[in-house]
């Protein structure tokens, strides 16, 4: 490898120097690889290396039928698993042009924006750890999540990944006394997400950490195809729920946030805010739920017309897109998953040039990426 | 406006260009996708961003598939190139679009397409000295275990 | 003095000025203490390392098995908890890891993918058919998908009596 020799002065002789931020290490949220050359303190270059974790869902898909698929989906954003079910199985309907049940869709989103609490909470508690408030955000908000978690395990049974959106419907109904537990929990979510922004959003430290570091300019955000709260927070008010609405997100009254600078804390400050606006949302739709039917039977075997289809959804990280191909036969012929990550991760190495080592894990949180859904 | 006023316009300049019967998908020739891209991303139309990049096996060709994205007009379109599997060669669209930088990588992992002058082609996904491309349809590995079908 | 005479083999028993003092084998001292601390490395890859930070999170707790710190060098901890899917590309650097750990050490495989491959056995070119695939040995496997937290402490405490167990030669 070859060495850049920064000076020679005759008293002072000093290079380059090279560290891996390999990929077991705890702040890289995951599998992932820097190559990082310093000089002094200050990055010069940064080299990501991906594909620790990539098991090839892709190949798989071409040997499956169209249910059997719906589990590997769950492993791809592992933390947000409702969400990236919903755009599979959206897919797949508009491939057969398939109508839904109304019932149907408000569970669809009841779920999915619960999920988004859960992920937001994620996000925000292993980022406030790699900054160095270490373990009380992350304690808090682990503790919060639990109360969505059981939640889930009563309406379908997993903690983590669900398996619950089928090609047509859901997978069971939601239980009897299910929505006083969720005015419950969003009651008690909406005071301990004031308590969160009491502990960080205007500490000194926090301030001192985030403000004016790993800035991402708006033109750099387009062209770079970022998506989700990262581009919200470089002052493009793009969200596919208000802008291409889908499900029945369109019934229903909610903001999307934006900041201006595009710097690590308005990434912050903008999942807080998408926090709150998903509880609104949740609220409105438990009021608002009709009857009728929503499951659906297992044992049905889909053969879609041959033809193509890309649909996008907004899932908590970005744009998550699948892009499907049918011969008309039961498995598909190709199956590409764009995931939001992995284009919100190619930015990276552009944003660390020229700041110090500490602010690297600090961007690198405030990008929320997931090693699942970028090896895939 | 839709995909099909859009290849209206594209027509106009660049006469090759033909629409897939059953996706309504914009054929473009291989050596004028470099013209194509400029010209979608040139002000009026803004398709500055490149959302997804990806390819299909269909045995006798690999069929590249681009589809673009803007903001301005709300619109997504759907190019393909068409690569006979013997000459797997084309233009990189990194300096227009700097998100194919990885979607670029990623295409050449797994399915052997070169694209030229692209700043750094190398493997993504799997280990530097992997062989083969793995999503062709006639990959086979000695570790491969194939699930039955029904 | 009425606690030492209810300890069976209390004429063993040392009377020293202000309480006594209770003798017992050096060897399973040892044992317990060492059950009793085992660090585990931050391994997390996939899926399973999500219900690995919820057991060391408040509701599960798995500090109080001793376990809660985390150690983020492999030089500093005891036990390995492959927690996820283990891919060619990543097999190099758990084989290293695992050579990086001083002895005494443990691994503990969490969750199907660390087991055998998981639903990842089949059609798939890029993934290790579990740890065992590797040439590491494993002392507890906890089978789940992912399992959950309770399991992960079922696991521990497993562990915790394999390690209670063992028969020290002379060294």
């Amino acid at each position: 490898m070859e060495v850049n020799v920064v000076s020679q002065n005759k008293d002072l002789y000093s290079e380059e120097f090279s560290i891996n931020m390999g990929p077991q290490h705890p702040s890289t949220h995951g599998v992932l690889y820097l190559d990082l050359r310093l000089n002094g303190e200050v990055v010069t270059d940064c080299v990501t290396h991906i594909g620790y974790l990539h098991r090839s869902m892709e190949k798989i898909a071409e040997n499956r039928t169209y249910t059997q698929f719906i589990p590997f989906t769950d492993r791809l954003d592992y933390v947000a698993s409702m969400n990236n079910n919903l755009c599979y199985v959206l897919a797949v309907e508009k491939l057969m042009n398939m109508e839904v049940s109304d019932r149907a869709k408000y569970i669809r989103v009841i779920i999915a924006e619960l999920n988004r609490v859960a992920s937001h909470l994620i996000a925000i508690g292993t980022f406030a750890q790699d900054i160095g408030a270490f373990a009380t955000p992350l304690f808090y908000c682990f503790r919060e999540r639990e109360k969505i978690i059981d939640i889930f395990d009563e309406i379908c049974g997993n903690r983590l990944t669900y398996n619950y959106m089928r090609i047509g419907g859901v997978q069971f109904d939601l239980p009897k006394d299910i929505d006083e537990r969720i005015k419950y929990f969003i009651k008690y979510m909406r005071s301990k997400a004031d308590d969160y922004e009491e502990l960080l959003t205007n500490n000194i430290i926090f301030l001192a950490r985030t403000k004016n570091i790993g800035i991402l300019s708006k033109s750099a955000a387009v062209s770079y195809s970022i998506t989700g709260p990262n581009l919200r927070a470089s002052g493009i008010k793009w969200d596919l729920r208000k802008d291409e609405p889908y499900l029945v997100y369109d019934k229903f009254q909610f903001d999307i946030p934006t900041c201006e600078n595009g710097d690590v804390w308005d990434r912050y400050k903008v999942r807080i805010e998408e926090l709150r606006q998903s509880l609104k949302i949740i609220e409105q739709a438990i009021a608002g739920i009709p009857e009728g039917p929503a499951v659906v039977k297992p044992g049905r075997i889909y053969k879609p017309p041959a033809g193509e289809v890309y649909l996008r959804t907004e899932n908590p990280r970005g744009e998550l897109g699948f892009y499907i191909v049918s011969d008309g036969s039961t498995c598909p012929y190709r199956l590409k998953i764009r995931a939001p990550s992995f284009s919100n991760l190619a930015v990276f190495s552009e944003l660390v040039k020229g700041v110090k080592v500490a602010d690297v894990v600090s961007i690198l949180g405030s990008l929320d990426i997931l090693m699942g859904e970028i090896d895939r | 406006m839709r995909q099909s006023d859009i290849f209206e316009l594209i027509k106009l300049k660049f006469p090759q260009v033909i629409q897939d019967e059953l996706t309504k998908a914009i054929v473009v020739p291989g050596d004028q996708i470099l013209g194509i891209a400029g010209f979608l991303n040139s002000a009026e139309f803004s398709f500055n961003n490149l959302h997804c990049l990806t390819a299909i096996d269909r045995k006798e060709n690999i069929e590249l598939v681009y589809i673009f994205y803007s903001f301005k007009i709300r619109l997504q379109i759907t190019l393909k190139v068409c690569l006979p599997v013997d000459s797997l060669e084309i233009e990189s669209l990194t300096n227009f679009y700097r998100s194919t930088d990885w979607f670029e990588r990623e295409v050449y992992d797994l399915f052997g397409v070169k694209f030229l002058n692209h700043p750094n082609l190398c493997r993504i996904l799997n280990p530097s000295d992997w062989k083969g491309f793995p999503l062709r349809k006639d990959y086979s590995y000695p570790d491969f275990i194939k699930k039955a079908q029904y | 003095m009425a606690v030492i005479e209810k300890i069976p083999g209390s004429q063993l028993i040392h009377k020293l000025p202000g309480g006594g003092i209770v003798l017992a084998a050096s060897g399973s001292v040892f044992k317990w203490a060492k059950s009793s601390s085992l660090w585990p490395l931050t391994f997390g890859l996939a899926c399973c390392s999500i219900e690995m930070i919820a057991a060391g999170a408040s509701r599960f707790d798995i500090d109080r098995f001793g376990s809660g710190v985390f150690r983020a060098s492999p030089r500093q901890c005891d036990v390995m908890i492959v927690a996820g899917t283990i891919s060619v590309k990543m097999g190099e650097c758990v084989k290293r890891l695992y050579a990086q750990m001083p002895e005494p050490k443990y691994v503990i495989a969490l969750g199907n993918c660390a087991i055998s491959g998981g639903i990842f056995y089949h059609d798939t070119y890029s993934v290790v058919k579990g740890t065992e695939a590797l040439g590491i040995p494993v002392d507890v496997y906890i089978p789940g998908c992912p399992p959950r937290p309770e399991n992960l402490l079922f696991g521990l405490m497993k562990l915790q009596e394999k390690v209670k167990k063992e028969r020290y030669a002379a060294k």
